[in-house]
Protein backbone atom coordinates (compact mmCIF):
# COMPACT_ATOMS: atom_id res chain seq x y z
CA UNK A 1 0.00 0.00 0.00
CA UNK A 2 1.23 3.42 -0.73
CA UNK A 3 0.76 6.27 1.59
CA UNK A 4 -1.62 8.36 -0.77
CA UNK A 5 -4.11 11.06 1.07
CA UNK A 6 -7.47 9.37 1.30
CA UNK A 7 -9.22 11.39 -1.25
CA UNK A 8 -13.05 9.59 -0.33
CA UNK A 9 -14.33 7.77 2.14
CA UNK A 10 -18.01 6.19 2.65
CA UNK A 11 -19.44 5.13 5.73
CA UNK A 12 -22.00 3.31 7.02
CA UNK A 13 -23.93 3.50 9.96
CA UNK A 14 -26.17 0.51 10.92
CA UNK A 15 -26.84 0.96 14.65
CA UNK A 16 -29.16 3.04 16.09
CA UNK A 17 -27.56 3.25 19.41
CA UNK A 18 -25.93 6.64 20.64
CA UNK A 19 -22.62 4.72 20.83
CA UNK A 20 -23.32 3.09 17.55
CA UNK A 21 -24.13 6.60 15.37
CA UNK A 22 -21.56 9.17 16.92
CA UNK A 23 -18.29 7.57 15.71
CA UNK A 24 -19.62 7.13 12.42
CA UNK A 25 -20.79 10.86 12.52
CA UNK A 26 -17.39 12.18 13.38
CA UNK A 27 -15.65 10.50 10.67
CA UNK A 28 -17.82 11.68 8.01
CA UNK A 29 -17.15 15.30 9.04
CA UNK A 30 -14.14 15.10 9.60
CA UNK A 31 -12.69 13.61 6.38
CA UNK A 32 -15.09 16.75 5.11
CA UNK A 33 -12.99 19.34 7.24
CA UNK A 34 -9.72 17.40 5.82
CA UNK A 35 -11.02 18.11 2.09
CA UNK A 36 -12.26 14.49 1.69
CA UNK A 37 -15.43 13.65 -0.04
CA UNK A 38 -17.80 11.48 1.97
CA UNK A 39 -20.67 10.05 1.70
CA UNK A 40 -23.19 8.59 4.64
CA UNK A 41 -25.05 5.14 4.09
CA UNK A 42 -27.91 4.88 6.75
CA UNK A 43 -28.85 1.15 7.20
CA UNK A 44 -31.13 -1.38 9.84
CA UNK A 45 -31.12 0.77 13.12
CA UNK A 46 -29.43 3.41 11.91
CA UNK A 47 -32.22 4.95 9.77
CA UNK A 48 -33.38 6.25 13.39
CA UNK A 49 -30.79 9.09 12.63
CA UNK A 50 -32.48 10.12 9.88
CA UNK A 51 -35.95 9.51 10.48
CA UNK A 52 -37.94 12.31 11.49
CA UNK A 53 -39.72 11.13 14.73
CA UNK A 54 -36.82 9.39 15.77
CA UNK A 55 -33.86 11.71 15.09
CA UNK A 56 -34.40 13.47 18.50
CA UNK A 57 -34.52 10.57 20.82
CA UNK A 58 -31.27 8.38 20.34
CA UNK A 59 -30.06 6.42 23.30
CA UNK A 60 -27.11 5.14 24.75
CA UNK A 61 -27.60 1.22 25.37
CA UNK A 62 -27.31 0.22 29.13
CA UNK A 63 -28.31 -3.17 28.60
CA UNK A 64 -25.65 -5.36 26.63
CA UNK A 65 -23.11 -2.69 26.74
CA UNK A 66 -20.42 -4.03 29.22
CA UNK A 67 -18.03 -0.94 28.53
CA UNK A 68 -20.44 0.90 30.93
CA UNK A 69 -19.30 -1.39 33.72
CA UNK A 70 -22.72 -1.56 34.96
CA UNK A 71 -24.43 -4.44 36.50
CA UNK A 72 -26.65 -6.20 34.27
CA UNK A 73 -29.75 -5.65 36.45
CA UNK A 74 -28.53 -2.19 36.96
CA UNK A 75 -28.64 -1.49 33.36
CA UNK A 76 -32.33 -2.73 32.47
CA UNK A 77 -34.07 -0.66 35.36
CA UNK A 78 -36.41 1.42 34.05
CA UNK A 79 -35.56 4.95 32.93
CA UNK A 80 -31.73 3.82 33.03
CA UNK A 81 -31.22 4.52 29.54
CA UNK A 82 -32.70 8.24 29.17
CA UNK A 83 -31.11 8.93 32.59
CA UNK A 84 -27.41 7.73 30.89
CA UNK A 85 -28.32 9.20 27.51
CA UNK A 86 -28.95 12.72 29.43
CA UNK A 87 -25.21 12.50 31.40
CA UNK A 88 -23.36 11.71 27.79
CA UNK A 89 -25.63 14.26 25.92
CA UNK A 90 -24.55 17.01 29.00
CA UNK A 91 -20.83 15.88 29.31
CA UNK A 92 -20.69 16.09 24.88
CA UNK A 93 -22.41 19.48 25.61
CA UNK A 94 -19.68 20.57 27.67
CA UNK A 95 -16.80 19.67 24.78
CA UNK A 96 -19.82 21.57 22.62
CA UNK A 97 -20.25 18.39 20.45
CA UNK A 98 -23.48 19.29 18.60
CA UNK A 99 -26.96 16.97 18.87
CA UNK A 100 -26.83 14.08 16.37
CA UNK A 101 -29.75 15.88 14.61
CA UNK A 102 -27.59 19.05 14.74
CA UNK A 103 -24.58 17.11 13.77
CA UNK A 104 -26.43 15.59 10.13
CA UNK A 105 -27.52 18.75 9.88
CA UNK A 106 -24.36 20.08 9.72
CA UNK A 107 -22.50 17.22 7.67
CA UNK A 108 -24.94 18.17 4.93
CA UNK A 109 -23.94 21.13 4.66
CA UNK A 110 -20.35 20.21 4.43
CA UNK A 111 -21.64 18.65 1.24
CA UNK A 112 -21.20 15.17 1.95
CA UNK A 113 -24.15 13.20 0.71
CA UNK A 114 -26.56 10.97 3.06
CA UNK A 115 -28.40 8.29 1.37
CA UNK A 116 -30.56 5.30 3.43
CA UNK A 117 -30.69 2.03 2.88
CA UNK A 118 -33.84 0.75 0.25
CA UNK A 119 -33.92 -2.94 1.91
CA UNK A 120 -34.36 -1.74 5.02
CA UNK A 121 -36.80 1.18 4.72
CA UNK A 122 -38.78 -1.43 2.88
CA UNK A 123 -38.55 -3.58 5.91
CA UNK A 124 -39.39 -1.31 8.52
CA UNK A 125 -42.25 0.21 6.14
CA UNK A 126 -40.74 3.68 5.71
CA UNK A 127 -40.78 6.24 2.76
CA UNK A 128 -38.99 9.03 1.54
CA UNK A 129 -41.19 11.20 3.73
CA UNK A 130 -40.68 9.72 7.20
CA UNK A 131 -36.57 10.77 6.57
CA UNK A 132 -35.45 14.13 7.53
CA UNK A 133 -34.64 17.10 4.42
CA UNK A 134 -31.09 16.39 4.32
CA UNK A 135 -31.79 12.40 3.09
CA UNK A 136 -30.65 12.97 -0.77
CA UNK A 137 -31.96 9.14 -1.81
CA UNK A 138 -33.10 5.73 -0.74
CA UNK A 139 -30.88 4.01 -2.87
CA UNK A 140 -29.63 -0.26 -3.02
CA UNK A 141 -26.82 -1.97 -2.05
CA UNK A 142 -25.57 -1.61 -5.59
CA UNK A 143 -26.35 2.03 -6.12
CA UNK A 144 -24.27 2.65 -3.11
CA UNK A 145 -21.58 0.86 -4.49
CA UNK A 146 -21.02 2.82 -7.50
CA UNK A 147 -21.32 5.94 -4.98
CA UNK A 148 -18.77 4.91 -3.27
CA UNK A 149 -16.73 3.59 -6.12
CA UNK A 150 -12.45 5.05 -5.90
CA UNK A 151 -12.94 5.30 -2.30
CA UNK A 152 -12.67 3.79 0.89
CA UNK A 153 -16.33 2.16 2.62
CA UNK A 154 -15.77 2.09 6.43
CA UNK A 155 -18.87 -0.24 8.20
CA UNK A 156 -20.08 0.86 11.46
CA UNK B 1 10.73 23.06 9.04
CA UNK B 2 11.22 24.77 6.06
CA UNK B 3 12.20 28.35 5.14
CA UNK B 4 10.28 29.78 1.98
CA UNK B 5 9.53 33.14 0.78
CA UNK B 6 5.83 34.12 0.85
CA UNK B 7 5.28 37.89 -0.84
CA UNK B 8 8.84 38.36 -0.64
CA UNK B 9 9.15 37.78 2.52
CA UNK B 10 10.80 34.31 4.34
CA UNK B 11 9.00 32.21 6.41
CA UNK B 12 9.12 29.27 8.10
CA UNK B 13 6.55 26.67 7.51
CA UNK B 14 6.42 23.33 8.80
CA UNK B 15 5.72 19.65 6.85
CA UNK B 16 2.11 20.64 6.10
CA UNK B 17 2.55 24.48 4.92
CA UNK B 18 1.61 26.13 8.15
CA UNK B 19 3.20 28.93 9.46
CA UNK B 20 5.49 27.88 12.37
CA UNK B 21 5.83 31.62 13.73
CA UNK B 22 1.94 32.95 13.03
CA UNK B 23 3.51 36.67 13.77
CA UNK B 24 5.48 36.20 10.47
CA UNK B 25 2.64 36.57 8.67
CA UNK B 26 1.24 39.77 7.02
CA UNK B 27 -2.02 40.41 5.01
CA UNK B 28 -0.04 41.04 1.80
CA UNK B 29 0.96 36.96 2.15
CA UNK B 30 -2.53 35.46 1.86
CA UNK B 31 -3.20 36.03 -1.76
CA UNK B 32 0.16 34.04 -2.51
CA UNK B 33 -1.10 31.55 0.62
CA UNK B 34 -4.37 31.14 -1.32
CA UNK B 35 -3.52 30.59 -4.87
CA UNK B 36 -1.21 27.71 -3.57
CA UNK B 37 -4.32 26.09 -2.36
CA UNK B 38 -6.01 26.70 -5.58
CA UNK B 39 -8.37 29.96 -4.28
CA UNK B 40 -7.77 32.73 -6.76
CA UNK B 41 -9.30 35.81 -6.41
CA UNK B 42 -9.64 35.81 -2.31
CA UNK B 43 -13.19 37.48 -2.21
CA UNK B 44 -14.60 39.71 0.73
CA UNK B 45 -15.67 36.45 2.22
CA UNK B 46 -12.59 35.00 2.30
CA UNK B 47 -11.26 37.72 4.14
CA UNK B 48 -14.21 37.55 6.62
CA UNK B 49 -13.10 34.56 7.42
CA UNK B 50 -9.35 34.71 7.53
CA UNK B 51 -9.67 38.05 9.77
CA UNK B 52 -12.05 35.85 12.59
CA UNK B 53 -9.28 33.27 12.39
CA UNK B 54 -6.46 35.55 13.10
CA UNK B 55 -8.76 36.79 15.95
CA UNK B 56 -9.88 33.55 17.33
CA UNK B 57 -5.94 32.66 16.88
CA UNK B 58 -4.80 35.46 19.02
CA UNK B 59 -7.61 35.38 21.51
CA UNK B 60 -7.15 31.40 22.67
CA UNK B 61 -3.86 30.13 21.04
CA UNK B 62 -5.82 28.03 18.64
CA UNK B 63 -7.75 28.07 15.45
CA UNK B 64 -11.32 27.60 15.26
CA UNK B 65 -13.02 24.21 13.95
CA UNK B 66 -15.56 24.46 11.18
CA UNK B 67 -18.31 24.37 13.91
CA UNK B 68 -17.38 27.30 15.16
CA UNK B 69 -16.53 28.89 12.29
CA UNK B 70 -20.20 27.97 11.51
CA UNK B 71 -21.56 29.35 14.87
CA UNK B 72 -19.67 32.67 15.11
CA UNK B 73 -17.64 34.02 12.15
CA UNK B 74 -20.92 35.09 10.50
CA UNK B 75 -20.07 32.54 7.41
CA UNK B 76 -22.34 29.60 7.25
CA UNK B 77 -20.84 25.34 6.97
CA UNK B 78 -22.03 25.71 3.90
CA UNK B 79 -20.36 29.00 2.32
CA UNK B 80 -17.56 27.96 4.27
CA UNK B 81 -17.31 24.83 2.36
CA UNK B 82 -18.09 26.19 -1.09
CA UNK B 83 -15.53 29.40 -0.12
CA UNK B 84 -12.74 26.78 0.98
CA UNK B 85 -13.87 23.14 -1.07
CA UNK B 86 -10.59 21.37 0.83
CA UNK B 87 -11.61 21.94 4.06
CA UNK B 88 -12.49 25.40 5.88
CA UNK B 89 -11.02 25.36 9.35
CA UNK B 90 -7.67 23.77 7.53
CA UNK B 91 -7.29 25.51 4.22
CA UNK B 92 -8.11 29.07 6.17
CA UNK B 93 -5.58 28.56 9.02
CA UNK B 94 -2.93 27.80 6.44
CA UNK B 95 -3.59 31.11 4.53
CA UNK B 96 -4.12 33.12 7.62
CA UNK B 97 -0.55 32.01 8.80
CA UNK B 98 -1.46 30.16 11.94
CA UNK B 99 -1.64 26.57 13.03
CA UNK B 100 -3.80 23.88 12.25
CA UNK B 101 -6.22 23.61 14.37
CA UNK B 102 -6.88 20.32 16.12
CA UNK B 103 -10.29 19.96 16.83
CA UNK B 104 -12.48 16.74 16.55
CA UNK B 105 -15.79 17.62 15.71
Amino acid sequence: MSNEPIQKVSIIISRGALEGVYPGLIMANGARAEGIEANLFFTFFGLDVINKKRHESIKLATVGNPGLHLATWVGGFPGMSTLMTHYMEHQMEKLDIPSIPEFVEMIADTGAGIYACKASVDMFGLEKNDFIEQVQDIITVGEFYEKAAGGQIIFT
Amino acid sequence: MTTTIIAGHDVEVNEEGFFVHPEQWTEDMAPDLARTEGIDPLTERHWQVIHFMRKEYDEKGTGPTVRVLGKTSGVSVKELYELFPKGPAKVAAKIAGIPKPRGCI
